[in-house]
């Protein structure tokens, strides 16, 4: 009855776990025939064949050497599967599997399904224009240049060779008649397909073709079944998944539950070591044959997940094992946030009122030269993240982007001025990005998960109602201006990414309320609502005068726009001193 | 990096391989078991100075994550250690009483066992006060890791050192032999720790955690390097440099992906800050045997009379490895 099924097994390593499954498949009734690489040992083959030798419908067909990519596999397959059908004449599909696949369901299940579908061929069969999933660069030419060399043990000489034939435009002529086909190694051929292909006269022209394609096992018979079957259902029976180099993945014990459900026939590959699940698929223990609710879709979220991590990672994270050059990083930090500049000299109460208007997380002057401020005057945060501005110094973008992964999940917003510290310069003999005082500035203009808003020349404000001599104010507000300008250029380059606004104060004064509702509105939590508050305005009765003062002495303070010099901004006489209502 | 470069960094590999070569005549065989050794096992090789109270328990964490042979080196210890350990018969010991400071802190020692016993096989390199985690490894044994790493052509796999520490001053919890460590030293700093590119080496240089923040508030650039690269599948031109920090060939090194993506990679936990501490930087400061003339024990030293909780609000308590994968301390990378 199941001698209807016959098992070709291809098996190299772990010979003690292949025989386990040999004999499961014998047990079922199915007759089965083994290759063996030729480059197993000795003695392990030995100690292997004997032990199957009992076995009355177990058979060995004669060894080849596979190595990967290469010939040997499909002249293995071809001819443990003549031997197959010539020993085994009731045998109506052949199931191609290898030493490390594993059967989930009961072979009987198989059996009956492979009944009720007499006439069909399971076999992933597309044609090389419509797969995604070669690895390498590899599709269309691997059927149409030569590989004579190896390309695990000889890389260097089969990329040269790749390369030269490309170079020089060398083309092979695929054969009269086929297309070619790729998909998995793993099929499930009826006696008539699988016989046509075989014993096709034309054979000898394809065998020589397929020779020195680029991994033939898996486009001969994906290739040749599109001449004879009747019904191709292009999809494998055996689930087996890649990981983005192309190499399959393994699964283990903890992966039982999955397996469980996962609703297929065969699996590979299988960890030889994975023990509890040998003996719950094999030996029906541990209760593995209770049918569970089939969810194939979780396997293939979990290894396509893998894939993604390996590839793209978690945007914003730095650690040992994720280290992205600059620029190719896919984001620098890993959430949104904002920078404010200019606004808690202009604004007496900005931060909490700040806080109290978007939920955000506001930390004071970060950056700032003696420690770092974080909210609430902390000394400690998230992650255990310190104040200590020699460390946050030492590696500024590295405090930044922790700062902003540690805080996942929660807006941080922090001030920036002309007398913060942007970093400093690294010891000798480190290569780092940031290698001068400005370059963080660099790192926030170029990051787009960066709100950055600057009202311009506000610095001049705490020197304005400061009580110190005026050469001394001359001087600090000559730098600052410096250092901001620098600062402005960085962000106003067309390599900057961030969100940025930037007014001059005089600008800003004028109507303070709506650049005020577009920044917060960006912060999210308190979305569709106007503001009813604004926060309180340093008092700036005279400030025309002071800067006409910087004038004076030969300094040009121009961040900040047009102030008059004798009649104050507008916007301040009519403002009264307590906060006002927006309707 | 020029062809100039890559001599230098070949002679250099060269040299540590030669000066391995002459330390070797430091090492006396105590108890060699070394034909033990078979085809494909797992080895871990360690220098230890009376640390007889850790062995048991780090032997037993090892074995059962299923290491094969253990190859020590024992400096000078008096507390009964070489003892305990020559009794064992999955270790193979040696002794030596020569000046750890002089054979670059046990490295040059045990590059010369890794060159005699490690070809061939996956070798990892840990202190007695050390413990390796990584992904799946509370349903997977460390061989399921080096045959993914050998079907997947990786020959290397980086393991940050993670700074554990008890909450409350260093010297409240004894610890008693046999007891896991982590029972006292259960909480970790969670995301403090700066990364550099070391361009010469190629690896990263990564700083931080609880002796960052408590003891090198001023310096940072003079805090201990967290960096680790303890699992290597060893093969006979390779030496390792500066502890487990750094190796050559270069390339052994670039365990971190440069493109966005994540590599498998895992955590050394360090259980370093026992009760037992105290006594010992007192004692490692009076030796003078560590490095960078022991800077790092006289800031230990200093600070520890003054204040020794390096526990705060924000530190984090160790749960499993999930849990350090998810705060970004170790990866899965594509092995799922």
């Amino acid at each position: 009855m199941s001698g209807n099924v016959g098992i070709v097994m291809l098996v190299h390593t772990a010979l003690h776990r292949a025989e386990q499954v040999a004999r499961h498949w014998h047990a079922a009734g199915c007759p089965v025939v083994i290759h063996c690489d030729k480059s197993t040992r000795r003695e392990d083959w030995r100690r292997f064949r004997d032990a199957l030798s009992e076995l009355p419908n177990v058979r060995f067909s004669t060894r080849h050497k596979c190595e990967w990519g290469t010939w040997g596999i499909v002249a293995a397959t071809q001819e443990a599967s003549e031997l197959m059908l010539a020993d085994f004449p009731e045998v109506r599909h052949v199931y191609l599997a290898s030493g490390s696949c594993l059967p989930l369901r009961p072979v009987r299940e198989l059996v009956d399904y492979l009944q009720d579908r007499p006439r069909t061929d399971f076999i992933e069969s597309a044609t090389t224009a419509d797969v995604p999933w070669t690895v390498g660069g590899l599709d269309e030419e691997r059927f149409t240049l030569r590989f004579p060399f190896s390309w695990k043990t000889n890389r260097h000489l089969f990329d040269r060779y790749v390369a030269l034939q490309r170079a020089v435009g060398f083309k092979r002529k695929i054969p009269a008649g086929i297309t070619p086909h790729m998909g998995s190694q793993w099929w499930c051929l009826t006696r008539q397909t699988l016989s046509a292909i075989l014993e096709d006269p034309e054979r000898p022209t394809y065998d020589r073709y397929f020779r020195k394609v680029w991994i033939p096992d898996e486009s001969y018979f994906q290739t040749l079944a599109r001449l004879y079957s009747t019904n191709i259902e292009s999809r494998s029976l055996t689930l087996s998944k890649f990981d983005f180099q192309g190499k399959p993945h393994i699964f283990y014990d903890d992966h039982l539950q999955l397996l469980r459900r996962s609703d297929c026939f065969v699996a590979r590959k299988i960890w030889p070591h994975a023990s509890l699940l040998y003996e719950s698929f094999l030996e029906g223990k541990h209760g593995a044959l209770n049918r569970t609710e089939p969810n194939p879709g979780k396997i293939d979220r979990i290894f396509s997940k893998a894939v993604e991590r390996r590839t793209r990672g978690r945007p914003g994270l730095y650690m040992h094992s994720r280290f992205p050059n600059e620029g190719w990083d896919n984001g620098v930090t890993c959430a949104r946030y904002s920078v404010f500049q200019g606004f808690t000299e202009l604004f007496e109460d900005f931060e909490p009122w700040l806080a109290k208007a978007t939920g955000a997380r506001v930390h004071g002057h970060l950056f700032h030269p003696d420690r770092v401020e974080y909210e609430g005057g902390q000394s400690v945060i998230n992650g255990a993240m310190c104040d200590s501005a020699a460390i946050r110094d030492y590696n500024a973008k590295a405090f930044l982007t922790s700062l902003i992964w540690n805080t996942r999940g929660e807006w941080q917003a922090f001030q920036l001025g002309p007398g913060d510290v942007l970093g400093k310069p690294l010891p000798e003999g480190v290569v780092s990005e940031q290698k001068t005082p400005q370059d963080l500035s660099w790192l926030l203009a170029r990051d787009p998960n960066a709100q950055i808003s600057v009202i311009s020349g506000a610095w001049a404000v705490p020197l304005f109602k400061s009580n110190r001599n005026f050469a001394d104010i001359r001087k600090e507000a000559a730098m600052l201006q410096k250092i901001e300008g620098e600062f402005l250029d960085v962000l106003r380059s067309p390599y900057s990414k961030a969100r940025i606004r930037i007014w001059t104060m005089a600008d800003f004064i004028e109507s303070p309320m709506e650049p005020l509702q577009t920044v917060i509105d960006e912060i999210g939590h308190n979305t569709l609502r106007r503001l009813t508050e604004a926060p309180k305005m340093a008092d700036l009765t005279g400030f025309g005068q002071f800067l006409q003062n910087l004038k004076n002495q030969g300094m040009h303070p121009y961040l900040m726009g047009d102030f008059p010099v004798v009649h104050d901004p507008v916007g301040m006489q009519t403002r009264p001193r307590k906060p006002y209502l927006v309707q | 990096m020029g062809a100039f470069q890559s001599y230098r960094l070949r002679l250099q590999r060269k040299r540590w391989l030669i000066r391995a070569f002459r330390k070797r005549r430091e090492l006396r065989a105590i108890a060699d078991r070394t034909d033990q050794i078979r085809r494909d096992d797992i080895l871990l090789f360690s220098t230890q100075r009376n640390e007889k109270i850790r062995l048991p328990y780090f032997l037993q964490y090892y074995r059962d994550m299923g290491v094969n042979h253990f190859l020590i080196v024992d400096n000078d210890s008096d507390d009964g250690s070489l003892e305990y350990l020559m009794k064992q018969s999955d270790v193979s010991v040696w002794y030596t009483s020569k000046s750890y400071k002089r054979s670059r802190f046990g490295v040059d020692w045990l590059n010369w066992l890794q060159y005699k016993y490690a070809p061939g096989h996956w070798a990892l390199t840990v202190d007695p006060d050390e413990f390796l985690i990584y992904p799946f490894c509370d349903t997977r044994p460390l061989r399921a890791l080096t045959d993914w790493l050998d079907a997947s052509s990786i020959k290397s796999f980086s393991a940050m050192l993670l700074d554990m520490y008890p909450k409350g001053r260093i010297d409240q919890q004894p610890y008693r032999e046999g007891q896991d460590p982590i029972e006292i030293t259960s909480w970790f700093d969670a995301g403090n720790y700066s990364i550099q590119r070391n361009g010469r080496f190629g690896n990263l240089w990564i700083q931080g955690g609880p002796r960052s923040r408590m003891f090198f508030r001023d310096t940072p650039e003079a805090a201990p390097a967290l960096n680790k690269v303890p699992l290597v599948k060893w093969e006979k031109k390779y030496a390792y440099v500066s502890s487990t920090h750094m190796i050559l060939p270069r390339g052994l090194n670039l365990v971190y992906d440069e493109w966005g993506g994540e590599k498998a990679s895992g955590v050394l936990l360090h259980t370093k800050f026992l009760d037992t501490f105290t006594q010992k930087a007192n004692e490692e400061l009076e030796r003078k045997q560590h490095y960078a003339a022991s800077i790092e024990y006289k800031a230990y030293a200093e600070s520890l009379r003054e204040n020794p909780d390096l526990w705060c609000k924000w530190s984090e308590k160790y749960i499993n490895w999930r849990q350090l994968e998810i705060l970004g301390l170790m990866s899965k990378g594509n092995w799922a």
